[in-house]
């Protein structure tokens, strides 16, 4: 085997995957992080440093939009991690019984909405959510809550959780199927220990369950976390480009669109675009260091 | 204590608990599908009941045929998800048996490498993955799309792949060695029908993100002719969207075929998320 030629079959094997790869996905990342360094001048692509970020940061017009976009999709974020991972964590639970009739019934229908494109998803609760069709204030009002009732997805304070929930009601299925992998693969021996030692029930779910599911639960954080930061369709196809009403539900995903594309009397600016797209690539470089080396690391790891 | 396994109450709770949850989560999907049935006025009476024989319609059905050209935005859908899939498994599982069966220099820092997209999203090049469709002529064809879906999808598959690969008895691979086969034909006649599951569970994975996706259909192919079926039923709603017959009618032919997809494969790609492969 030391004999030192080449095996072009190798070269072979990895080379379709490799090319592809490099040219359609990587090479245009870098090359979207270098044209954030350029701006266009009379026609002409100028090189101008990290002045297209200064711009960002600190240009009252652009600042402002920026640190909206970036404030709504931590928030968005935020609803995820509080309503749609611990939804998916006690269905997942649920599920796990062992001797729960229907469990693959559930399953199955509890993970449809997440098949479900977001111009499906949107556009349902965009006719749901609707004054004008009022099935969400009849059933409201079918339990005595009407007074509850506003048009959510058009008011200001409102809109942006709404989504975020709508978004929540999409995904649940995924915590829930993996932390039900997880689950299902703590050995019974473990269990049985616990019930000698009088731990049943909801304290086993607590104490012997739980910290044997940390890590699932690590993976679960790090996927919500990456996908709410370029999340574009939901917004997009129930509040459109502008993310209305008055940008209230602007997260970074619209706004690099409609930085880079334009919109109404707005020109396209790709540079622009991809200074954006720049500081959407850290803060999701930020969050998956955080989580390899500050919590995948450090979290204990039960030998199962 | 030990009653707490046997409780009739907690198991009267747990399926109260489900059977919310279904209702929540199936209740939109239900109220389209009937109301795309009914017409006009019977949706605003009585948006919760069933079509009967005196609200029945198919207005929005037709109006969606007659308008919308879905059958075209069905087939875009089709061809780019069948396409980006066997590209995503051949030049996946051929890589993966690269860095699964031979030692080389550099074989841990090509495997990094590849990994390295399974967490970044390709969505943060778009500006220059445009700019690369606008210069090579492929932008408004159905290519563009397909490239980028292979190169979304390759990274996952090649991690994935090459976890089952390293299963894959070095006995038989060996006999197929002295027996003078070529390490091309024991790829493809020995380790790739082998590993069949894996490769059913890396497409099911794929192919509803790529069905669903809306931002690089929009980006990169918005005419007309290569619209897929989640744009063209975008748009068909943004245009339609104060006639409610046809915009429940184009949501539910939206829903149908992701609804059947997932019929016939739900059990694999529930087995394919529980067996852990997305550790």
């Amino acid at each position: 085997m030391s004999v030192p030629r080449i095996r072009w079959h190798i070269i072979v094997f990895l080379a379709p995957a490799t090319l592809v790869y490099t040219a359609v996905m990587i090479f245009p990342l870098f090359n979207t992080l270098r044209l954030a360094l350029y701006s266009e001048v009379a026609q002409a692509r100028v090189f101008v440093g990290l002045e297209n970020f200064r711009t960002l940061f600190f240009d009252p017009i652009w600042s402002e939009q920026f640190w909206n976009a970036l404030g709504n999709n931590f928030w968005f974020f935020l609803i995820h991690m509080l309503v749609q991972n611990p939804i998916g964590i006690a269905l997942a639970a649920i599920l796990s019984h062992p001797r729960l009739r229907f469990a693959a019934l559930y399953r199955s229908a509890i993970f449809i909405p997440t098949i479900l494109s977001f111009v499906i998803v949107g556009f349902a609760w965009k006719l749901i959510l609707s004054p004008i069709w009022g099935i969400a204030p009849s059933m409201l009002d079918a339990v005595g809550l009407k007074f509850l009732f506003a048009p959510w997805l058009g008011k200001e304070e409102y809109a942006l959780t709404t989504l975020a929930l709508i978004s929540v009601w999409q995904f649940v299925g995924i915590p829930m199927m993996l932390i039900y992998a997880a689950l299902l693969s703590i050995p019974d021996e473990i269990l049985e220990a616990g019930e000698i030692d009088g731990i049943t029930g909801m304290s086993a779910f607590w104490k012997v369950k739980l910290p044997l599911i940390l890590p699932s639960i690590g993976i679960i954080s790090i996927l919500t976390f990456v996908g709410n930061f370029n999340a574009f369709d939901l917004i997009y196809v129930a509040q459109g480009a502008l993310a209305g009403p008055d940008f209230s539900t602007d997260i970074l995903g619209t706004f690099m669109y409609r930085t880079f594309f334009g919109f109404q009397l707005q020109l396209g600016n790709p540079h622009m675009g991809s200074a954006i797209a720049g500081a959407m690539f850290a803060i999701i470089l930020v969050g998956v260091c955080i989580y390899l080396f500050g919590i995948q690391t450090r979290m204990r790891r039960y030998q199962l | 204590m030990h009653k707490a396994r046997t409780n009739p109450f907690n198991t009267v709770g747990m399926h109260g608990a489900l059977i919310l949850y279904t209702l929540i989560a199936l209740f939109p999907v239900f109220v389209i599908l009937i109301n795309s049935f009914k017409a006009r006025k019977a949706i605003f009476r009585e948006p919760l009941a069933l079509p009967d024989s005196d609200s029945f319609s198919l207005i929005g059905y037709q109006t969606v045929m007659r308008q919308g050209d879905f059958l075209l935005y069905f087939q875009n859908s089709m061809i780019v998800t069948v396409a980006s899939l066997f590209f995503i498994l051949l030049f996946g599982a051929m890589a993966a048996f690269a860095l699964a069966e031979y030692r080389f220099k550099g074989n841990l820092l090509m495997g990094l490498y590849l990994a390295l997209g399974i967490m970044i999203p390709i969505r943060i090049g778009t500006v220059a993955i445009l700019e690369m469709m606008v210069a090579t002529g492929l932008v408004n064809t159905l290519w563009a799309l397909i490239l980028v879906y292979t190169a979304q999808g390759l990274p996952l598959a090649v991690f994935i792949l090459s976890e089952f690969m390293r299963q894959v008895s070095d006995d038989l691979k060996n006999a197929g060695r002295i027996d003078g086969l070529s390490e091309y034909t024991i790829f493809f006649r020995l380790v790739l029908p082998l590993v069949r599951p894996a490769l059913a569970t890396v497409a099911v994975f794929n192919m509803i993100p790529i069905w669903n996706d809306l931002w690089f259909p929009l980006i990169l192919a918005p005419a007309e002719e290569t619209k897929t079926l989640t744009l063209g039923s975008q748009v068909f709603i943004g245009q339609f969207v104060t006639d409610w017959n046809a915009v429940l009618s184009a949501l539910s032919m939206a829903i149908l075929p992701v609804l059947i997809l997932y019929v016939i494969f739900s059990r694999q790609l529930i087995r394919g998320i529980t067996s852990g492969a997305v550790k």
